[in-house]
């Protein structure tokens, strides 16, 4: 072994004990039968994988990929001109970068209860809007798919900004002088120049934000109150109450199959090619 | 005479300094002229305020006889070569060109942008991004893209700073034969004295945010009107008050009869081919450069010399 492989080693052992290992297992657990109180036992059989084409768990599937590409979306609309707004500001940048990754300073389970905190019945929010006489009595803000979205895009917004901030920091600001030059309104800018140069910055974000928001059960979990389930909720239902565990490594195949596919279709795009 | 630019007292005060300090200036339809000065003498903020990029403190902007003071850039009929070209880097050559026809619908596009990349020789390269060209195709393109809107003035900031000294010089002959060809009129800026004075119909002299002389390339180098105006267009030895170029300052050995004459010592003596610069110390400590065929050099280093001067080659300043 050269000098170059012993380098290599510790992030070799790391993934073949911490990712590959624990991928075979999970494989090999999809393809065997529930056992009575959890684990599993045998015989091999494919029973998991037809039942995660139920239209009971392909609706959840379906489901998940809907909140998924909204979330991300919704962080594409507020995540853009904000990134905008930073690489022009100046000197301020890197306040604005600090203030943007301050959530991170507090865990992420803390900030979610927090949104417990404002959203529920007689929470922050309900309180105010009651004592202002705009409503007559507290409105349901908890546990419906609006406060998952809002759970997912208020912590998944960095994720998008981030890599954005980064390309549009780069955009030579002649660019847009001479696109005005040549006759193209603000909007026209944006759209023949700004945003087709950035593309690399938006799909990064935009991929940094819909696989974990594919994946995610904590914020529907506690945001969701149980009645809004995702294919994580799904997942994690399965190891624990139901004592599935078969068909529980069934679906997170499933789910870690969706997201490779999305991300194979962006690796083979020019835009990705671009980001290289 | 029909004026495509008017500038009337413009001032642009940024904090703490003045960058444009009350310039005026008319320009005729169809001329090549140069806005030419030291870097810092405001002609890019003077360059900018035209094309709509920077918004003047007072004074006005006349384009083709009406204020655009409050157009912005997109709506002004000017366009810029940039001078670092500035050229989209995820378009085409053709598409960049195709960039400012398109924003104004015209349905022949694509064949209008074709021509002008034949009219800057560029046919041929016309799928190539930037990345894929060299710094003067880049130009050619950037060039083509303002060209191809056929503006009422087109603005060039410093296009040529960016390219190799032989490039630069190819691209001047260029550069005017275009001008003429298309009889837009070219505003172009540079603080290279030499690219001014070969290229223009007529030069603005800039100094400290104000215009020191607008004149013909002969009448700024031949009959400067400031001090300035003598010294950054070219060399000059100053003799008190008067100011002679080294072209015409002579040496000899002998007190020469009737023309003013300084009593000096040959320093060194610098050879470029056509022509030698003999620098001489005169007696008051102060230095003198003669420019002489290689014929008339006969002096070496450490010789007592008179430098002399006819007085009709005087440039005079109070």
């Amino acid at each position: 072994m050269n000098l170059r492989q012993w380098f290599l080693l510790p992030a070799r052992l790391w993934m073949a004990l911490f990712f590959a290992a624990p991928l075979a297992i999970v494989c090999a657990y999809s393809f065997l039968t529930r056992g009575d109180y959890g684990g599993v036992e045998r015989p091999w059989t494919v029973e998991s994988f037809t039942r995660v084409v139920d239209p009971l768990y392909l609706a959840i599937l379906w489901r998940s990929v809907w909140i998924a590409l909204v979330a991300t979306a919704l962080c594409a609309i507020l995540g853009f001109p904000l990134a905008f707004f930073i690489s022009q500001a100046g000197r301020r940048k890197n306040l604005y970068l600090q203030l943007v990754l301050l959530p991170f300073w507090t865990s992420f389970l803390i900030r979610t209860y927090a949104w417990i905190f404002i959203l529920r019945d007689t929470g922050l929010l309900n309180t105010v809007l009651v004592r202002l006489h705009l409503i007559a009595s507290p409105v349901q803000l908890l546990y419906n798919d609006g406060a998952v979205l809002l759970g997912l895009v208020y912590n998944f917004l960095p994720f998008f900004v981030l890599p954005m901030y980064a390309t549009l920091e780069r955009l030579d600001p002649a660019l847009l002088e001479a696109a005005a030059d040549l006759g193209a309104s603000p909007l026209a800018t944006l759209c023949r120049v700004v945003i087709p140069i950035s593309a690399p910055g938006l799909m990064a974000g935009c991929v940094l934000v819909f696989i974990p928001c594919l994946g995610a059960y904590l914020t529907p979990d506690l945001l969701g109150g149980g009645k809004t389930v995702m294919l994580g909720n799904l997942v994690q239902n399965q190891f624990t109450t139901a004592r599935d565990w078969p068909f529980g490594s069934a679906a997170s195949l499933v789910l870690m199959l969706c997201s490779a596919i999305l991300l194979g279709f962006l690796m083979r795009s020019r835009i990705a090619k671009e980001l290289m | 005479m029909v004026l495509v630019l008017e500038l009337h007292h413009l001032i642009k005060e940024f904090p703490g300094h003045r960058a444009v300090d009350d310039v005026s200036l008319q320009l005729e339809r169809g001329g090549f002229y140069s806005l030419l000065g030291p870097s810092g003498c405001g002609k890019t903020t003077t360059l900018r305020i035209i094309g709509g990029f920077e918004t003047p403190t007072s004074g006005e902007v006349l384009l083709g006889g009406e204020s655009v003071n409050h157009l912005k850039p997109f709506e002004r009929d000017v366009s810029t070569v940039f001078q670092n070209y500035a050229l989209f880097p995820h378009l085409t050559a053709q598409r960049n060109v195709e960039f400012g026809l398109r924003e104004r619908k015209f349905s022949d596009a694509a064949q209008r942008a074709r021509r002008a990349l034949e009219l800057v020789r560029m046919n041929g390269k016309q799928d190539r991004t930037p990345a894929q060209l060299s710094g003067g195709e880049k130009q050619r393109v950037a060039l083509a893209r303002s060209l191809v809107l056929e503006p009422q003035l087109l603005l060039l900031d410093e296009p040529l700073a960016a390219l190799d000294p032989k490039l630069r010089k190819e691209m001047r002959a260029e550069l005017k034969a275009m001008q003429r060809k298309t009889g837009i009129t070219f505003l172009f800026v540079t603080h290279d004295q030499e690219e001014a004075l070969s290229m223009s119909d007529k030069v603005a002299v800039m100094n400290n945010g104000r215009i020191e002389q607008f004149g013909t390339p002969e009448d700024v180098y031949l009959r400067p009107a400031t001090r300035f105006v003598a010294g950054f267009l070219g060399a000059i030895n100053w003799f008190g008050n008067t100011g002679v170029r080294p072209e015409a300052t002579r040496l000899s050995s002998e007190r020469p009869d009737g023309v003013p004459c300084r009593k000096a010592a040959v320093e060194s003596s610098l050879f470029f081919g056509n022509r030698v610069h003999v620098n001489s110390l005169l007696n008051n400590g102060q230095r003198a450069v003669a420019e002489l065929p290689l014929d008339q050099n006969h002096f070496a280093e450490g010789d007592a010399v008179w430098v002399h001067w006819t007085p009709a080659d005087e440039l005079r300043f109070e």
